[in-house]
């Protein structure tokens, strides 16, 4: 029987399942449902039965039962208590049991600081009025690329050309996730939704499907070291290109699709063969420098004759702040700075919760070495991983980004629970998964509609606390650090924010 | 870390005459007077233009010194970096409460002399190198200020009611073409002698009610091009952002106010196709000179003075004219109890610049040439 347990390979479950006999009508929704095996009906009992050792906690039973019959709940670890060896005794064993080191997914999940908790905003008072964004102007449109320090303006007009710009009616955007670590109908939801909202959605390495090439005007995309999908047509249907040299969630390697996505579209999509296990490079192949670098930016402009911005995303990494400023004076438009809580696909798990920096920190940074070098005008700072909420977005253009990149949020607006099984493609709720049962769960009529509806949200509350600060203009809150104050953190990280403490 | 910034209510008042006829400073201490409820005695301050004619030549550097140690730190410097023509202790009258010394410099850079340690400026033309020493000076010289630095021009200011600072300053004795004056009524931090308004940086004169609620922003924006704001009011920026945007930029005076309070997205797409294109690039690229919050500002500049309001008018301003006198104050009776019969009196709408230049006659007659330079 296939819920038999093997002693030998016995690990205590994450998650417990409750059901209530009582309620339950036995219509078998759960089951049908459930995608990791976790439940099943056994016939000659007429009961249904959780092995709780395959629950991932992804709540689709409870969500889907009609009778509310089931309770997924928090398995207490049974071991006896050990602070320093919590959570670790398994994740030895599944290494010593199965030998090879656990992937994972989503963003790191691990207690770390998180310093947007540790800023709070200003508001006016008496000698400065407070808009209300609902009977006064308020502008969120921001410009992504490169500016010139100056232009020249005489009686006849305007006498300088800006190179070209992004114009994002938010700040903003959907982050680059695959086709391929996503299913055809999420990508179609957040395609409809940037183009609803006037934003962009980022293609992601995985190449783009011929039926989204509807979303020109609203898509970025990307170019990563496995330069999977990409050509001529690709590039063209992109309003900006974005190489990605790394990701927060897993700095310093490739990208990882495992063959049980690569389904055929993705096979024809990415242009490799169905069921192999797409792998990226760790680095690009032809930048081993930051002189290659500068050839793939101009490579890249050369192509698309100049039209169009070209964004490098990096993983925020130790020095930064270096790196950016390397990237900028390379020749790189708009600069991602992904922080070590960003989202993956799929990613090893002691990379992404070991490597990298914090966002905030990393923004700040590289902030302030751009401007200290005096170039800072002339690229914008997108910044990504791990944005929460609209008032994470506020922290990050106070702290000096342009926009702000959303994946994680962006999902969970769709259904995402967070249960971090992306990498086995078997997600019930129909997002990470290539399995035309499951994909189709993601109705994009609905989906994009909850997109649209998040991102409308998020921009009122934005307007409401630009309104409280009195700025009537997204430009004004830009690197405006004297509107966050810091609580709870020690002077140097105060200093590194370059924020001042509560009450000064 | 210097990020901390005043708030600040205020009043404001201004006029010029356009034919250069220079005016005692008695009208001006009316004007702003009248306005008593506008401040609380925490801070007043005029500048003049036209006020220096036997010196035109020179950069007019105001000092302020909060002791002798510090006057003689500065004027050795002063001495290593420029020609220094005439120099004083400026008049005042004698008042009770503690009070810098402000004393008056009529300087040129020199030639030949500038060798070594100011490497640096003997490439750069005559205005940059005084804004390189003056931002030498505000930033490294402790208990001193230079609180203006224009040619033919200078500012007063102090901690007091606008009558009293008129008083000390013996401002009824000069006579300009221009005046501006400053009524402060700060909410935040005490009373500075160097933090009165105007604000002033070579021809650049700013008083400003309001509060620039972008002040993070735009502090940051200058500090990448060389700006130290080292006066810990809002307005400082205010001036920085005119000398950077129009001396060293060269935009004109009216694309200027369009970047102070630029138009709104949703006019700009109205705009004709060049419009569009202008203000657009301008929202663009000055994104972190756009002033936000409620201002009403009179600028001072070498030959004409000019006013403008946030681009959602939060803060009042008036403009009359009156044959060859025209006239910005917060409050139409500061104008009217100084100059009865007005021509014409009207509010600006939000965002809509007031200019104001010397007639060519004038500005020659003024400043001994026929080139027009705003500083």
């Amino acid at each position: 029987m296939k819920w038999m347990k093997n002693l030998k390979s016995y690990v205590p479950p994450s998650f417990v399942v409750e059901r209530d006999d009582y309620r339950c009508i036995r219509c078998k929704a759960c089951v049908e449902q459930c995608s990791f095996d976790a439940t099943f009906y056994d016939d000659e009992e007429d009961r249904v039965w959780t092995w709780n050792a395959n629950c991932v906690g992804c709540n689709r039973c409870a969500a889907i039962c009609p009778t509310d019959a089931i309770t997924v709940k928090r398995a207490e670890p049974s071991y006896r208590y050990n602070h320093n060896w919590n959570g670790h005794v398994d994740s030895l064993k599944k290494r010593a049991i199965y030998g090879g080191t656990p992937v994972v997914s989503m963003g790191n999940d691990k207690p770390y600081p998180i310093y947007w908790d540790n800023m709070l905003l200003n508001a006016s008072q008496v000698t400065n009025p407070s808009i209300d964004p609902l009977r006064e102007p308020m502008e969120l449109k921001t410009f992504l690329g490169r500016k010139p320090d100056s232009i020249h303006v005489d009686d006849s007009g305007l006498k300088t050309r800006l190179t070209p710009q992004l114009e994002l009616d938010i700040p903003i955007m959907f982050a680059a996730m695959s086709y391929g670590a996503l299913s055809y109908n999420v990508i179609e939801s957040l395609g409809r939704a940037a183009k609803e909202m006037g934003t962009y959605y980022n293609s992601g390495e995985g190449g783009l499907n011929k039926d989204h090439y509807k979303f020109k005007g609203n898509i970025i995309v990307q170019v990563a070291s496995g330069r999977f999908g990409v050509h001529k047509d690709y590039l063209d249907v992109g309003s900006a290109i974005e190489i990605k040299i790394g990701q927060g969630a897993k700095p310093g390697i490739g990208g990882h699709l495992p063959g049980e996505k690569v389904s055929e579209t993705i096979s024809e999509t990415r242009m490799m063969p169905k069921g192999s296990d797409a792998i990226s490079p760790a680095p690009h192949h032809d930048v081993y420098s930051i002189e290659d670098l500068r050839q793939l930016i101009y490579a890249l402009k050369e192509s698309t004759e100049y039209k169009k911005p070209v964004a490098v995303k990096i993983a925020c990494v130790h020095n930064v702040a270096a790196i950016a400023s390397g990237i900028a004076r390379a020749g790189a438009d708009i600069i991602v700075l992904d922080g070590f809580k960003g989202g993956t696909g799929a990613s090893p798990q002691v990379i992404r919760d070991n490597i990298g920096l914090p966002l905030e920190v990393s923004l700040a940074v590289v902030d302030e070495r751009l401007r200290q070098e005096g170039i800072r005008q002339y690229v914008s700072l997108v910044a990504s991983g791990g944005i929460r909420n609209s008032m994470d977005v506020v922290k990050a253009i106070a702290l000096g980004a342009d926009a702000v990149y959303i994946g994680t949020a962006a999902l969970i607006a769709i259904g995402c629970t967070m249960c971090q099984q992306c990498h086995t493609g078997k997600c019930a709720w129909g997002i990470s998964t290539q399995d035309p049962h499951l994909s189709k769960r993601v109705n994009p009529d609905m989906a994009s509609k909850r997109l649209i509806n998040l991102l409308e949200v998020w921009a009122l509350e934005i307007k409401e606390t630009m309104g409280a600060m009195g700025i009537n203009s997204i430009e004004s809150l830009k690197g405006n650090r004297l509107n966050l104050r810091g609580v709870g953190l020690n002077d140097k990280e105060l200093e590194i924010l370059g924020i001042l403490p509560a009450g000064e | 870390m210097e990020l901390a910034k005043d708030i600040s209510g205020c009043g404001i008042a201004g006029f010029i005459n356009t034919d250069g006829e220079r005016i005692s400073g008695v009208d001006i201490v009316d004007s702003i007077t009248l306005m008593k409820d506008r401040g609380n005695g925490l801070g007043a301050g005029f500048a003049a233009y036209g006020i220096y004619p036997d010196f035109k030549e020179f950069y007019a550097l105001h000092v302020m010194y909060d002791n002798e140690h510090a006057r003689k730190v500065t004027e050795d410097y002063l001495e290593r970096k420029v020609h220094i023509e005439q120099h004083g202790g400026m008049s005042t009258r004698p008042i009770k409460k503690k009070r810098p010394i402000f004393f008056v410099y009529f300087v040129q850079p020199r030639e030949q002399s500038t060798k070594g340690e100011s490497e640096e400026f003997r490439l750069e033309e005559s205005d940059e190198f005084i804004f390189k020493l003056v931002m030498f000076i505000n930033e490294n010289i402790d208990g001193a200020f230079v609180i203006s630095s224009g040619k033919n021009m200078g500012v007063f200011k102090g901690v007091g009611f606008p009558d009293e600072i008129a008083n000390f300053f013996r401002v009824d004795e000069y006579k300009a073409y221009c005046w501006t004056a400053h009524n402060r009524f700060p909410t935040n931090t005490p009373g500075w002698w160097g933090g009165a308004h105007p604000f002033s940086l070579l021809g650049w004169s700013v008083v400003h009610n309001g509060e620039i609620s972008s002040y993070g922003a735009n502090k940051r924006y200058l500090e990448m091009y060389g700006y130290k704001c080292t006066q810990k009011t809002d307005t400082e920026v205010v001036t920085y952002l005119l000398d950077l945007l129009v001396r060293k930029h060269n935009l004109p005076l009216h694309t200027l106010a369009k970047v102070f309070s630029p138009p709104l997205w949703s006019e700009i797409e109205h705009m004709s196709k060049e419009d569009r294109e202008l203000y657009s690039a301008l929202r663009v690229v000055y994104g972190g000179a756009m002033l936000n919050g409620p201002f009403s500002i009179i600028v001072g500049f070498r030959g004409g003075m000019f006013g403008l309001n946030d681009r959602i008018k939060l803060r009042p301003l008036v403009v009359a004219r009156k044959g060859s006198n025209v006239y910005m104050a917060s409050e139409e009776s500061a104008i009217r109890y100084v100059a009865d019969d007005l021509d014409e009196v009207y509010m600006p709408k939000a965002g809509e610049p007031v200019i104001t230049m010397l007639t060519d006659e004038a500005y020659e007659k003024v400043y001994g040439s026929k080139e027009r330079t705003y500083v």
